[in-house]
């Protein structure tokens, strides 16, 4: 059954022959002790004349003289405010709703703040129109604290003051009057009324200036294509949770497509209610978020996926599919029959960068009658047209560029011609540009203006028709910033500040008369939109010609297909170590961006990737070519599910200016993007050496232990009882089978009294997006080891998201195969049997499970520790005393989990470690609820107890009983899906109290008898469409 | 001894009585008002803002009436109208009302309309007749001397007594000297005594009392050197000196100011807050000098040089620190925060809150932090070890009953140890993670 399915984690488990896996099954930590590297060589010690009484002396004298020294306690000044703020008490965290918008995130966020210094993202749910934060934004904290931002404006490089700035920017533009030319000011999408309003303002005084908008990751064809329908440059919006069948080509709509993830909607109808889940196709080239929560995938090419979607408009219009290829008529016959069945509850998406095909897709979709499909309400989230940059640099370079403004983008480094802008630039002669930190665009300018993070701006946004969002400030300037909308109010010779602009903006344009501190306090706010017809203005002779062109699509050879990783996105946040750090949800990979390729394509190029013996990760070097630009030494990542004929590169990778060495990391695969297409047509070339990835794919195994991960389908969950897809594990007592969990080797406590937490981890609703890891990382002041560290698997991230890989389409034929296995090797070994398949990662399935600290109420890490610092609470935490630890790593060697983490270094205030913990900006991001654990401890998950009880001292001095909703963990609050669940059992009106009770729940490795406190439920696949 | 400087106090508290009585009843037949009962209404309503022979929010009042009516020409029913409505006569354009009203930086006054005109009748006559200067210094050399003498007489005492010894020691020597002569002229022999192990030759001969002694004193240092190691970093008595000398005695102590009033955030936060500036100027506004207790500062205080003018001196470091300019009776903007040094050093690993303990538990703040209104210098009086917080955990009660957070929990928990009341160690208040996270 489900359980007896064979999961993998790399590509190197399914070859029998590699040591290293085996050995990393079997070993906890995958090294021993280093002892090597701090006592350098052999040779070295041999030469060295220290005796062993010498080095005696020196231990002992330091040890005196330390224990010395320590005996007084140092004197700590504690000095208060001189007027305190009537806000801020002491202590007790205030939240501000305000929205990031930076031209390529968007989401509307809680801020958490701390005696006035914002410390952590949380989710708005007065606003959650577009779900909640991604990693990204999670991260975007640790942003405002960053080192290398600017603290002042510059000019050629050196300190300028603000006024100098202002009447240098105002001559120029008074001078451009008489010269004929023209000013433009360059942003990325900025859907502000306020801001338009403001541009309009500045025109009126210099109406030779003009707005360009430029995304540095396009949407061009999508949004030409709905102008072209609809008359209005915008994107269409989806609701998934209406629909119940999603057929997307190649759209990674649970990722970073067209400003945002769908995940919230999408996971709306996953979760199987009352039978009911939606069915979901997806078509794609990379493996990506999307495509791993797909129930049927199909690799392909981009040219097969153009040619898929043509056929299946000539489907639904009725006519035979002419594709030579059989297997894509196959499949789109069978797509065209369910996709008419299911009728208005179905949709297609579609993230090609063709216009023909995003036409055709809103043809569909307008054909289907999709209920799921907005076109009514579009967002404005990307606007810009990839064309027009192109012809700016051409007017650049023929001098009718008079001045450049250069708000927040950064195309030097972000356009596959940069070198070209950079030359335009100098021709312009007068550029400001303003930008958070130095970049390869903002090194170039005659000015630049240090701009100031989001959450020290006011800002407005349309993210869509009919809603406005608020951006507020949570902390007054840092430095001597400015936002670059207050420049241009200086400019213009607008009075007063930004906020007194919006609020007047928003009084006569938006309001209608409400009142504007409710949607400040809101964060949003919404008006009534006139409804228009599904009319399209488009003739269907002009859409069968795009059928036609689309249809005969074809690749000449390799196909590169760019994408954004989860991790980096666009590549602003590059500076930021959490984001560096987190390990991509489908690659495991951190610190880089890489060459993601098929199998059997690695095998005909001779690129290897092999795991040695630390436990990390090597891939070989590769050359790409495309289109006469090359990049050098790209690692090659050898990716599961990677449709063979197609590599994939990450964007945003590969900044030099401006960013801190360590984070200077990856090749810059701009380069490759010509013409703002995602696919290229590239030769790759394989190179010498070998590439030293940081991937934790292969770390913290579960040593072979079954049962982690339950899946069943949605056939056999409707029509089978639940003993049979959710088999509770039998275990031996008195030589006769009985269920396992009514044995215990432990006598029980009474847990009934007071509280009981419990989280509970939805399979179905996690989509991997590793917002969570990044809100624990906030939270729990988690700190970054480095590239170095990861890889030799001592990352401290308390939460991780598993990726596993099974074999087979159908389980029918994996238990079969498996029923026939008979021990690890040999002809019939589990191992081994791997080896009859076909090729089990041409087209793996992938499930994500997210593991942290279970909290097993009859903990093994508990029993082994020698100081008891790792003890149980009556509430259901499994506690950890950092000061009483002595470091042992007894318990994490104990955990079945593995998901204790020790602190192999002081990894604060340690020039080794130079990240945000290692100066007194960065350190401002930490929580003053947490600990900052030091070198020599373990640590884990501890359930967020500094919120559980903050949430029992809050009923307490109010003297009411706990609300459900109020217990919450970090990674709980940032899951908008719904996917982890947290509360106490003992309150049996509580959602997870109930969630216990579910058919599909289960505990991890439930015959260990841990009794964790955490518990899972049976991921159902709906393959066959029911 | 100390029989005379009360005696003193009350003979001078009687003149002080006598003082205030005399012209008050001088004062009666020309101003028709009550000065006592003008202090009293005086003190609960124009004192926050006014002085009587300084400017502060208001101006100077002594003299007010008559001052008016010299310089100004004004007579005491101008005064009646504006007292019960100034806003009201500036608005009127009344010329003197609009003069008064800027050169206090338009800060508005309180109107009075429950003063009756007596009321403020009785006012005027207070403002009329300033209280005589308590003769508080005359006290404070008495009782320097009085003291003085005191410890002299001691010294003398001791002086006679070693005298006496020394001579008797001398005597003895003598005595034994002339014995010796005596024996010597007599002829008789002294014996010498015969010569014996020297005790601590013995002692080390005698293995096993060495053996024995040994261990008895490795012992002993090992328990003095474990007590020395464990009191390391516990700073119990910890009195540092501070910036500004604050004395929580005079605050908690002398004037019963609730702790929670300056400490708020302990009622909500897990920090007690150490009070903006702002706070002291709530008070410290109107209270620009310390006048001390009516009897003097006591000879303790003296000898610790804690005058009335030291006191004074630490308010006007107040005033430097928060940028308050006394002349103009306004905040100058330059402020320079207080660098209080920090008692009470919790590890950064333990995580207490003060609002648990004070708003939910109702604890006391001197269960922790000692007689604090008794305290001149402030110290730290508990040792904040684990052992203690543990200790208090194990013994007090939780107040379940009052706390409707507490009913289901009570009831579970009472069935299950089959008892009324419950300690904060049976609620979980021992385990690790409630305090280590």
């Amino acid at each position: 059954m489900a359980s007896h399915k064979n999961y993998w984690k790399s590509e190197a488990e399914l070859s029998e022959k590699d040591q290293v896996v085996a050995q990393l099954k079997q070993n906890e930590f995958a090294e021993t002790l280093p002892v090597n590297d701090f006592l350098e060589d052999e040779s070295t010690l041999k030469a060295s004349d220290t005796s062993r009484r010498d080095f005696l002396k020196y231990v002992g004298f330091s040890t005196a003289a330390v224990t010395l020294a320590a005996c007084e306690g140092p004197v700590r000044k504690s000095i208060p405010y001189v007027i305190q703020p009537d806000q801020i008490v002491p202590g007790i965290a205030n939240y501000y709703a305000t929205t990031i918008s930076d031209g390529y995130d968007f989401a509307s966020i809680l801020v958490k703040t701390r005696e006035g210094r914002p410390i952590k993202i949380e989710n708005n749910d007065r606003a959650s129109l577009f779900g909640g934060a991604n990693a990204r934004v999670q991260a975007s904290v640790l942003n405002l604290y960053d080192k290398y931002r600017l603290q002042g404006p510059l000019a050629a490089g050196s300190d300028v003051s603000w006024d100098a700035l202002d009447t240098a920017v105002i001559a120029r533009l008074n001078a451009l009057s008489a010269s004929g030319q023209k000013a433009v000011i360059l942003s990325g999408t900025n859907a502000s009324p306020s801001y338009k309003a403001l541009i309009a303002s500045l025109q009126e005084s210099y109406p030779a200036v003009e707005h360009l908008a430029y995304d540095a990751i396009s949407s061009s064809a999508a949004l030409d294509a709905f102008e072209q329908m609809y008359g209005e440059r915008a994107l269409a919006d989806y609701d998934f949770s209406k629909a119940d069948l999603i057929v997307s080509f190649d759209a990674d709509f649970l990722g970073d497509w067209q400003g945002g993830s769908y995940a919230k909607s999408y996971v709306a109808n996953r979760v199987p209610k009352q039978g009911q889940m939606s069915h979901h196709v997806q078509l794609e080239s990379n493996m990506t978020l999307t495509g791993a929560n797909a129930d049927k995938r199909l690799p392909m090419t981009s040219a097969e996926i153009k040619r898929a979607l043509a056929a299946l408009y000539r489907a639904l219009e009725g006519e035979s599919i002419t594709d030579s290829d059989t297997s894509i008529s196959g499949h789109v016959q069978a797509m065209a029959q369910k996709l008419v069945a299911a009728g208005s509850k179905s949709v297609v998406v579609c993230g090609l960068d063709d216009v023909n095909a995003q036409l055709l897709t809103l043809a569909i979709n307008n054909m289907l009658q999709s209920e799921a499909f907005d076109s009514n309400a579009p967002r404005y989230l990307r606007s810009a047209s990839h064309q027009s940059i192109q012809n700016l640099i051409a007017q650049m370079n023929k001098g009718e560029i008079g001045a450049l403004f250069i708000d927040k983008v950064n195309p030097v480094y972000s356009l596959p011609n940069g070198v070209e802008f950079a030359e335009a630039m100098q021709k312009v002669g007068f550029t400001v540009c303003s930008s958070f930190a130095l970049n390869e665009t903002a090194e170039l300018a005659s000015f630049v203006a240090a701009n100031s993070h989001y959450l020290e701006s006011w800002a407005d946004t349309t993210p869509k028709k009919g809603y406005y969002t608020i951006t507020q400030p949570t902390i007054r300037n840092l430095f001597d910033t400015r936002q670059f909308e207050e420049c241009l109010m200086k400019w213009s010779g607008i009075e007063g500040s930004y906020h007194d602009f919006i609020q007047e903006n928003w009084r006569t344009n938006v309001l209608q008369g409400a009142s504007w501190n409710k949607a400040v306090q809101d964060g949003l706010f919404q008006t009534e939109i006139s409804a228009r017809s599904r009319q399209t203005a488009i003739a269907s002779e002009f859409l069968a010609a795009a059928q036609r062109q689309l249809a005969s699509a074809s690749s000449a050879g390799l196909e590169l297909v760019l994408y954004a990783k989860t991790g980096m996105g666009d590549g602003q946040m590059a500076n930021n170590p959490w984001l560096q750090e987190f390990p991509d949800p489908i690659s495991r990979a951190s610190w880089d961006n890489y060459l993601t390729i098929s199998k059997a394509d690695a095998e005909s190029y001779g690129l290897q990737n092999e795991n040695v013996a630390n436990g990390g990760l090597d891939g070989s070097y590769v050359k790409l070519t495309v289109g006469g630009v090359t990049l050098d030494r790209v690692p090659v990542f050898i990716q599961p599910g990677q449709a063979k004929g197609t590599v994939g590169l990450a964007l945003g990778y590969g900044r030099k200016v401006g960013l801190q060495p360590e984070m200077q990391t990856g090749v810059n695969a701009y380069k490759l993007y010509l013409e703002s297409s995602k696919v290229q047509e590239v030769t790759i070339e394989k190179q010498s050496g070998m590439h030293e990835f940081a991937c934790v794919q292969l770390h913290k195994t579960l040593m072979g232990r079954g049962d982690i991960i339950k899946e069943t389908t949605l056939e056999d969950f409707i029509s089978k009882p639940a003993s049979e897809w959710n088999e509770v594990p039998v275990v031996s007592l008195d030589h006769q089978e009985v269920p396992a969990n009514t044995v215990d080797l432990w006598e029980s406590f009474d847990r009934s009294v007071g509280h009981h937490f419990n989280l509970s981890i939805d399979l179905n609703a996690c989509t991997g997006c590793g917002a969570c890891v990044i809100a624990c990382h906030a939270e729990n002041n988690v700190p970054v080891v480095g590239k170095k560290e990861i890889r030799v698997s001592r990352d401290m991230h308390w939460l991780r998201i598993d990726r596993y890989y099974s074999s087979e389409e159908s389980f029918a034929a994996d238990d079969e195969k498996k029923d026939n296995f008979n021990g690890l090797f040999g002809e019939n070994g589990s191992l081994g049997g791997f080896g009859t398949l076909e090729d089990p990662s041409a087209n793996p399935q992938v499930a994500f499970q997210p593991v942290m600290c279970q909290h097993c109420n009859h903990a093994p890490c508990e029993t082994v520790c020698p100081v008891a610092a790792t003890s149980h609470s009556r509430q259901g935490h499994n506690h950890m005393a950092y000061n009483r630890c002595i470091g042992t790593r007894y318990c994490a060697n104990n955990c079945p989990y593995k998901v204790r983490r020790f602190n192999w270094f002081r990894y604060n205030q340690n020039d080794e470690f130079d990240f945000h913990m290692n100066n007194d900006l960065g350190r401002m991001v930490l929580n003053p609820d947490v600990n900052v654990r030091s070198r020599g401890v373990m640590e884990k998950c501890s359930f967020c107890i500094q919120r559980t009880q903050k949430s029992i001292l809050d009923a307490k001095a109010e003297g009411r009983a706990v609300k459900d909703a109020e217990f919450q963990t970090a990674c709980s609050a940032a899951c908008d899906t719904g996917a982890l669940v947290f509360g106490d059992v003992n309150d049996k009106e509580s959602e997870v109290a109930k969630l216990k009770e579910s058919e599909r729940m289960y505990h991890l490795l439930e015959h260990v008898g841990t009794q964790p406190n955490v518990f899972y439920h049976v991921k159902v696949r709906n393959t066959e469409k029911a | 001894m100390k029989v005379i400087p009360s005696r003193l106090s009350t003979i001078f508290s009687a003149l002080l009585f006598a003082l205030i009585i005399t012209p008050s009843l001088a004062q009666d037949a020309e101003a028709s008002g009550d000065p006592v009962a003008g202090k009293q209404l005086f003190n609960q309503n124009c004192a926050a803002c006014h002085a009587l022979n300084r400017k502060m929010t208001g101006p100077a009042l002594a003299n007010v009436e008559q001052r008016l009516y010299e310089d100004e020409g004004l007579d005491k029913e101008w005064l009646y109208t504006w007292i019960k409505n100034s806003a009201g006569m500036i608005s009127a354009g009344d010329d003197y009302a609009n003069r008064i009203y800027n050169e206090y930086n338009k800060a508005a006054m309180t109107a009075f309309p429950t003063l009756s005109n007596a009321d403020i009748d009785n006012i005027l006559a207070y403002t009329a007749a300033p209280p005589p200067a308590a003769p508080v210094a005359a006290t404070a050399i008495q009782a320097v001397a009085v003291s003085d003498g005191n410890s002299s007489t001691n010294d003398l005492v001791l002086a006679v007594l070693s005298f006496v010894l020394i001579v008797l020691i001398a005597m003895l020597y003598l005595v034994n000297k002339t014995l010796r002569q005596i024996a010597t002229a007599n002829g008789i022999e002294i014996q010498e005594r015969a010569k014996r192990t020297p005790i601590w030759k013995a002692f080390v001969q005698n293995q096993f009392l060495v053996f024995v002694s040994v261990i008895v004193l490795l012992l002993a240092s090992a328990y003095f050197a474990y007590a020395y190691m464990m009191q390391i970093g516990i700073d119990q008595g910890y009195a540092p000196v501070q910036p500004i000398h604050y004395s929580h005695k005079i605050h908690a102590g002398d004037n019963k100011i609730e702790c929670t009033y300056c400490h708020s955030s302990a009622r909500v936060s897990k920090h007690s807050g150490i009070p903006a500036l702002n706070v002291c100027m709530n008070c410290h506004k109107s209270i620009y000098e310390y006048k001390g207790n009516p009897e003097g500062p006591s000879a303790e205080d003296l000898a610790n040089g804690y005058t009335n003018e030291f006191y004074t001196a630490e308010i006007k470091k107040l005033y430097k620190a928060v940028g308050w300019d006394e002349e103009t009776q306004s905040y100058t903007g330059e402020s320079q925060p207080v660098e209080w040094v920090r008692i009470h050093n919790l590890p950064d690993f333990v995580y207490f809150n003060h609002a648990q303990h004070y708003s939910v538990a109702g604890v006391e703040c001197q269960t922790c932090h000692g007689p604090v209104e008794e305290m001149e210098i402030m110290y730290q009086h508990a040792p904040l070890t684990m052992g203690w917080c543990i200790n208090c955990h194990r013994e007090t009660n939780v107040q379940l009953t009052t706390n409707p957070y507490y009913e289901k929990i009570h009831e579970e928990l009472s069935q299950k140890y089959g008892v009324k009341e419950l300690t904060a160690a049976q609620m979980g208040g021992l385990e690790c993670g409630k305090c280590h996270y």
